[in-house]
């Protein structure tokens, strides 16, 4: 039988589902762009009649304020563009040192609940109700508060071992003069070798059976490279040393109190959300699979990296990425304490230029690209790591 | 081989494994790296507790006297700032003579709020009440009718702000979460992208950004002449904050949902609304009530950062009290704590709430 | 009688808590070679008593013996005792996120210290055995019940083991991929190996058990050859029992 085409199919009847389908997408598109034209003209009457200006060249003028700490050369004659950028960087500072540290802490938490100890399983509890269940303002404004009536002033600093110390000035640690780029080059090549190490250990398991420990040479590998990049350097010894003058510490490296404040802020918080992720995530993994793992043989720590581990760690990474966004965006409230974040820097600009709305553009841009960037990220990891079922 | 069988009655254990001896060999003292940690633990809150018992309750002044305070300074606590200021804390500028009308008005929203919550109440009349109760909460708070002398809504502030904006821009997110919801998993493609990109565009960005925006842009956006009152811009900024969270906790709701269902409601003849109405949302929302809870918690804490955009609710109110008196100043610390306290009560009573219901609900899946 | 028991209980007692007493004075033998299968209604202490084999659970009175090791908290006891018992779970407990021939390879590697190639070699024969090794390469959620339940018995192969234990190995399938686990179950019975099943199937039972043991209440109620046991039960709650299984 001759292989014949499909029937055409009768086009556009009122009732089909695909005629209504896009008589509906086309009315809502008219009426989202009708709104969108509708607010727009009203901004651009509201803007001529008030005389703000608009447009993007006032990121070229000059700033005229200073910024308390930066990371980067900034003084008051430099343009607005690079008072916001000073912003995004301290942003970027905060959010990064406050991940690394926040995961340390809400990983510990979250695996203490497990603990054999009932006193730690209990002050792990009452550590993620406590501080899950007050507002992230408020506990960014206790730390700055706690740090600036209980620190001493600058004058009779705390000191520790004469090399930190700790005021309302802020927190001050010594810090090699240079050096530092050489010393972490070399341990970045001492972390491509301890690469290199690890596959060669597992081939040799894989080959022979033998399973011998894998973390003290690939360690030893980084340090050594990271103490040959400090040969390279010349051997420096000298360090910024902060010592303690008349009204102030000098020298070192400061952490200002509205650092610190944001930071510790931040950790404790987001730490007790990350407890609870890595809570549910090890609980994820069922009773089955550790009896299983223990029937054929494995020890307990070979049931952790083999069974237990992987499972859960495919449960925890998602939310545990959601927290790190989480984190990037209360960074947001840094304004409250004086912090000169991205958004600080940006209210101060549109209380001097005018510029409302270029600066919350600029502001949520910044925000948008972490957060898409992130869920990009996500996602792919997502789908490379899904458990493959049917 | 068949002997004759005698029972065996049963026995107790021979080793004693409930009862409290038991129990703190097993959880305190099990190894010794845990009896080590229990007598650290043990050591260390002998340690603190003291001293903080005295800073918090023995030496403390609960008077509201100002000197006393000061001579108290880093030995005992002031409570006496929250016997002074509490109901400046509490009320923020409202008028000081007026303050019944706000303390009515909130233990009426919090009335309604604790009535909804017990499923005997779950009834379709608790819509009708609750428009009443909030048409009460604005004629009591606002004024200017039945011989109330009105109150300008920048005036309004602390705790009856705080729950307000909590239960308003909830009320009014749910509708446009569902909706987007829905839109977000329909099959015509200029639908789900508007919805998408209005959620992504709102999650990726701080609250702090969206309430600046509805502050600063929202009055631009206006025809001109037309001014929007600075509550109002507030609301409208956290509604659609939430809606955009909320949908999407929704819509997993939606995705758990078995296609059967849909299917089923397909062959019954019932209509695309019909089917959402009657079939497919009762069912995915009562799935999602845990993390939506979750998420009505996370939504009152947020309200306190109004605080940014010259809202005093609790925070802002404090600061405000504190920040235009000089004898009262110095104890910003204890004024904290009471708020912190206020925050705390209220949110650990809302996740105690949303674990009972996710208990009840499980309880109704069970064989 | 028990020259060469392979398992011996003696007296032993299991509680859960400070009352309820699971297992209750089990004198037990079994024999090299032997296969036992264990039935009762649910509660009656029969995985418990299987459990304890392999110190899943903790008895805590009495003395348990497996191929000469005696059972207590001794770790490396312990670890000799799991090398040569290989357990098949109601829930297949297979590792979701490794390969069929990843699951299988994995204790003789980490535990047994046997080379990769070996290790997969010795896999696939324990795969053909069970006759699933084409899907070598799946994971095991792409596989049905009754598959998933074959590689799980293939992976307790791996390691060779003198004693299997069958943990109610059929309840969670589907009746029509019963069969094929059974099948699987009666080749390894021909083949030597030491069994102990507990299982509600009186079919394979008949087919294949020494001995049937009957448990309720945390005890030994009756013990008999298949044909006795189902044929002429001495017990009245032996009797009662079989009439609920066999009855319709």
């Amino acid at each position: 039988m001759k292989h014949q085409p499909p029937p055409q199919k009768r086009a556009w009847s009122l009732n089909s589902r695909a005629t209504r389908g896009v008589i509906f997408q086309v009315l809502t598109l008219a009426l989202v762009v009708a709104g969108i034209w509708f607010l727009w003209h009203n901004m651009q009457e509201n803007m001529r009649i008030r005389g703000i200006e608009s447009g993007w060249n006032f990121l070229g003028s000059t700033a005229g304020f200073d910024i308390g700490e930066t990371m980067v050369e900034y003084d008051p004659s430099e343009s607005y563009g690079k008072a916001i950028w000073v912003g995004v960087l301290n942003t970027l500072k905060v959010a990064v040192v406050g991940i690394v540290l926040t995961t340390l802490l809400g990983v510990l938490i979250g695996v203490g609940r497990f603990s054999r100890n009932a006193l730690v399983r209990g002050l792990c509890y009452g550590y993620v109700e406590l501080f899950r269940n007050v507002p992230i303002l408020l506990q960014l404004l206790m730390w700055y508060l706690i740090f600036i009536e209980v620190l001493p002033p600058s004058n009779e600093a705390w000191n520790m071992a004469g090399l930190f110390f700790l005021s309302k000035g802020g927190l001050s640690f010594p810090f090699p003069t240079d050096g530092v780029g050489q010393v972490l080059a070399g341990a970045a090549i001492g972390l491509v070798g301890a690469w290199f190490w690890r596959d060669r250990k597992q081939k040799h398991f894989e080959l022979t059976g033998q399973n011998s420990n894998r973390i003290w040479g690939p360690a030893a590998l980084i340090l050594i490279f990271a103490v040959v990049g400090w040969a390279v350097a010349g051997m420096p010894t000298t360090w910024d040393v902060p010592k303690q003058l008349v009204f102030m510490v000098d020298g070192g490296v400061a952490a200002t109190p509205e650092f610190m404040a944001v930071l510790v802020g931040l950790v404790i918080y987001t730490a007790a959300f990350i407890a609870e992720v890595v809570r549910s995530g090890i609980q994820s993994v069922s009773a089955g699979q550790v009896e299983a793992a223990l029937a054929l043989g494995l020890n307990q720590k070979q049931n952790m990296k083999l069974v237990v581990l992987p499972q859960a760690l495919r449960v925890i990474i998602p939310p545990m990425t959601n927290q790190y966004l989480n984190l990037t965006k209360n960074s947001s409230l840094a304004v409250a304490v004086g912090y000169p974040d991205v958004v600080s820097i940006a209210n101060t600009t549109i209380n001097q230029s005018g510029r409302a709305v270029e600066c919350i553009a600029i502001i949520m841009l910044v925000y948008l690209a972490t957060s898409l960037s992130t869920s990009a990220f996500m996602n792919w990891y997502n789908q490379r790591m899904a458990i493959k079922e049917r | 081989m068949a002997d004759t069988f005698i029972p065996i009655a049963s026995r107790p254990s021979p080793v004693k494994v409930t009862g409290v001896a038991p129990w703190m060999r097993h959880n305190l003292f099990a190894n010794w790296r845990s009896s080590l940690t229990t007598l650290f633990v043990i050591g260390l809150v002998l340690y603190v507790l003291p001293g903080f018992a005295n800073w918090a309750v023995f030496n403390a002044v609960v008077r509201a006297d100002a000197d006393a305070c000061q001579a108290a300074r880093g030995v005992g606590a002031c409570w006496g700032v929250v016997t002074e200021k509490y109901r400046l804390i509490l009320f923020g500028r409202y008028p000081f003579e007026q303050h019944w009308r706000p303390l009515l008005a909130t233990s009426i929203m919090v009335g309604g709020l604790v009535l909804s919550c017990v499923r005997y109440f779950w009834k379709p009349w608790l819509v009708t009440m609750w428009v009443g109760v909030l048409a009460v909460f604005f004629t009591l708070m606002g004024g200017g009718i039945f011989g109330l002398e009105p109150v300008r809504t920048d005036l309004w502030g602390g705790l009856p702000l705080t729950i307000m904006l909590a239960t308003l821009s909830i009320f009014l997110a749910f509708p446009i979460a569902i909706l987007v919801a829905l839109g977000r998993r329909s099959h015509l493609p200029a639908i789900r992208s508007v919805c998408i990109v209005y959620i992504e565009l709102i999650r990726g960005v701080p609250l702090i950004s969206v309430l600046f925006m509805a502050s600063f842009m929202f009055p631009l956006f206006m025809p001109q002449g037309m001014t929007i009152d600075v509550l109002v811009r507030v609301v409208v900024g956290i509604t659609l904050f939430a809606a955009a969270y909320m949908a999407e906790i929704i819509r997993g709701g939606l995705q758990a949902l078995p296609k059967g269902q849909l299917e089923a409601a397909d062959t019954l003849g019932l209509s695309y609304w019909q089917t959402q109405r009657k079939i497919v949302l009762p069912q995915a929302l009562a799935m999602t009530v845990p993390t939506m809870m979750g998420n009505f918690i996370s939504i009152f804490k947020d309200t306190s950062l109004v605080f940014i955009v010259s809202l005093y609710e609790l925070v802002g109110a404090m600061s405000l009290a504190l920040n235009s008196d000089v004898n009262w100043r110095p104890f910003k610390i204890e004024a904290y704590l009471f708020i912190t306290l206020v925050y705390f009560i209220f949110c650990i009573s809302m996740s105690r709430y949303s674990l009972w219901v996710e208990k009840q609900l499980s309880a109704s899946k069970a064989r | 009688m028990s020259e060469e028991s392979i398992i011996k209980f003696d007296q032993v007692n299991k509680w859960y808590g400070n009352d309820f007493h699971v297992l209750r004075d089990i004198n037990l033998d079994v024999a090299k070679g032997e296969r036992i299968v264990v039935c009762g209604p649910s509660g009656s202490g029969k995985s418990t008593l299987i459990r304890c084999i392999n110190r899943l659970e903790e008895h805590q009175q009495g003395r348990l013996t497996v191929d000469g090791v005696e059972i207590t908290d001794d770790v490396k006891a312990i670890d000799k005792v799991r090398k040569n018992v290989g357990m098949v779970f109601q829930q297949f407990n297979l590792f979701p996120h490794l390969t069929v021939l990843e699951n299988l390879t994995l204790s003789p590697m980490w535990v047994g210290k046997m080379a990769k190639k070996e290790a997969e070699e010795r896999a696939m024969q324990q795969l053909e055995r069970v006759r699933i090794a084409e899907q070598a390469a799946k994971f095991p959620l792409q596989l049905s019940g009754g598959q998933q339940q074959r590689v799980a018995i293939a992976r307790a192969l791996c390691l060779t083991p003198k004693i299997m234990l069958f943990d109610e190995p059929t309840s969670a399938l589907d009746p029509e991929m019963v069969k094929e686990v059974l099948d699987v179950m009666l080749e390894l019975a021909n083949q030597g190996i030491t069994m102990i099943c507990v299982t509600h199937e009186m079919g394979f039972a008949k087919a294949v058990a020494d001995r049937v043991i009957f448990m309720d209440q945390g005890q030994i109620v009756e013990e008999n050859t298949p044909e006795a046991f189902f044929n002429n039960p001495q017990n009245e709650r032996s009797k009662d029992f079989l009439s609920k299984i066999l009855g319709h």
